[in-house]
């Protein structure tokens, strides 16, 4: 069964700080207790293929969102690369492209969602302005176009047409982590970076963003990288989950025979740990 | 013409805290022809769930081959295809009823049954009319189609769960005790639409407490001991 991945890593290494002869075998956790510098993301490797959600699963501090932001060119790797199936046909790693060709893949082939809204929205700017933003990024100067997308968008994650003319400022967590949704969704990615969205949001509502992401997968077929501390989450809406520990991968696997079977000392910590 | 064949499957659990091997199934071999249905009977934590978690991967074998014949793959050893040959597997040709119901938050009974036809590529018209004919079939009354399941009853959702797996017309359906807690009625009707999957090739693996309901649909039954075959 030969698929092509709409996103493979190879070997990626994040580090913060410069690096020691005695690091590799000086390593407590994630953290050189030579020189001090922090390996983030040590030697990860994965795949992603069309139209799956994959889980990424860890403890505070495991790497996850390093690799999130580093996919999404707010952090550069140290080492490594990643190829996108729609990115010159995967014949040269992501980050190893122009500015303007990363601002290009980030408005045509990836859409991020962040934990923190902040991050994702201007926040004094109006839902659709938002959205129309991303959509002039990639090039669009129709403004009857870009109005009918922020409106279908916005429908599609259930915020009323009614706000679309007001500032994220004013909206609840959950409203904005959906308006968030639906600036990454503007120019249809093949690659949706989903960090922790459901974090710190009530469960009627996070409810609500389960019930997007899994149609968003159903409808658009978009394939979704999905990051989660909530294990319930992970069991709902990923195919296949990776588990990460002090920057690498310990263990990946299908969902269930992640929750149900898991391997590694810390994945069954982890399990163990459900309420 | 044999489509699932089990040699020597051996499964464990190894919990590193406090570092302990707990031995669920040793040495199971049988095999399974288009259309047959086997019955697996055996105490409480006797490993007749385990060796139906591996076949779907939901545990990992220990030891052992599982080949099973795919309509679309060829012959798959299940205890190491990839993690998207499986996927592939679960989504078009083999089905598991458990006795716990899994379904999304804010997802209806109808929207559930649907789900699995539309993940294997089903037109939502389709889908819907398919949904309501099982749904039906299984007498859930029509009140609660566009319902939340959270507020049924243990039979409801079983129901539930069997027309989810049974929609789809899987051409391996493994069973884990799916009529504990059905009354009578239901489970005539669970058994009449077992025996029409039988009819129409599928085939079949069950677990079941109910000695008298397994008679009437299986083929052969298996007997098992302490993780081992024993008849």
């Amino acid at each position: 069964m030969l698929e092509t991945p709409v996103l493979s890593v190879k070997d990626l290494v994040v580090r913060y700080g410069e690096a020691c002869p005695k690091c590799a075998e000086s390593l407590e956790k994630n953290r050189c207790s030579v020189c001090g510098c922090v390996w983030a993301a040590n030697n990860l490797s994965l795949e992603v293929y069309p139209g799956e959600v994959l889980g990424i699963v860890g403890e505070s501090g495991s790497g996850k969102t390093t690799l999130m932001r580093t996919l999404y060119f707010d952090i550069a790797p140290t080492a490594g690369s990643a190829v996108l199936h729609d990115y010159k046909d995967a014949s040269q790693s992501i980050w190893e492209a122009s500015t303007a060709e990363q601002r290009m893949i980030k408005n045509n082939i990836m859409g991020m969602v962040y934990q923190n809204p902040v991050m994702g929205l201007r926040m004094n700017y109006s839902a659709a302005s938002n959205i129309a933003e991303k959509i002039i990024a990639a090039g669009s100067r129709n403004a009857a176009q870009m109005t009918a997308r922020a409106t279908e968008l916005l429908e599609a994650v259930e915020i009323l047409t009614s706000r679309m003319s007001e500032a994220p400022k004013n909206f609840s967590g959950g409203m904005q982590q959906r308006v968030q949704i639906s600036k990454a969704l503007a120019n249809n990615p093949s690659l949706l970076l989903l960090d922790e969205v459901t974090t710190g949001l009530d469960l009627s509502v996070q409810a609500k963003v389960l019930d997007l992401i899994r149609k968003i997968k159903a409808q658009y077929g978009i394939s979704i990288l999905l990051v989660s501390h909530d294990l319930a989450v992970i069991r709902m809406l990923a195919d296949r989950t990776i588990v990460m520990l002090d920057g690498k991968i310990v263990e990946s696997g299908l969902t269930d025979q992640i929750l149900e079977d898991p391997q590694h000392a810390y994945t069954q910590q982890l399990v163990h740990s459900l309420i | 013409m044999e489509i699932l064949r089990i040699e020597n499957l051996s499964k464990s659990f190894y919990l590193h805290y406090p570092g302990l091997e707990i031995r669920s199934c040793h040495d199971v071999s049988m095999t399974l022809n288009k259309g047959e249905f086997i019955g697996i009977v055996g105490a409480s934590g006797a490993g007749k769930s385990t060796i139906l978690k591996c076949i779907n991967r939901s545990y990992l074998p220990s030891q052992g081959e599982l080949w099973y014949d795919s309509e679309a793959l060829g012959k798959v050893n299940l205890s190491t295809a990839t993690e998207r040959e499986i996927l592939y597997l679960r989504r078009f040709e083999i089905g598991y009823v458990s006795q716990f119901l899994n379904v999304m938050p804010r997802t209806t009974a109808k929207e559930h049954v649907m789900s699995a036809l539309i993940d294997m590529d089903c037109t939502t018209k389709q889908a819907e009319a398919d949904a309501k004919e099982m749904l039906s079939y299984f007498k859930l009354p029509e009140t609660l189609w566009d319902i939340y399941p959270v507020t049924f009853s243990g039979g409801e959702r079983l129901r539930l769960n069997l027309a989810h797996a049974m929609v789809k017309k899987p051409r391996l359906l493994m069973l884990d005790e799916p009529t504990a807690s059905l009354d009578n009625k239901t489970k005539i009707l669970v058994r009449d639409i077992l025996l029409e999957l039988k009819g129409a090739d599928t085939s079949m693996i069950g677990i079941f407490h109910d000695i008298e309901f397994m008679e009437d649909v299986c083929d052969k039954v298996f007997n098992i001991s302490d993780g081992t075959l024993v008849s």
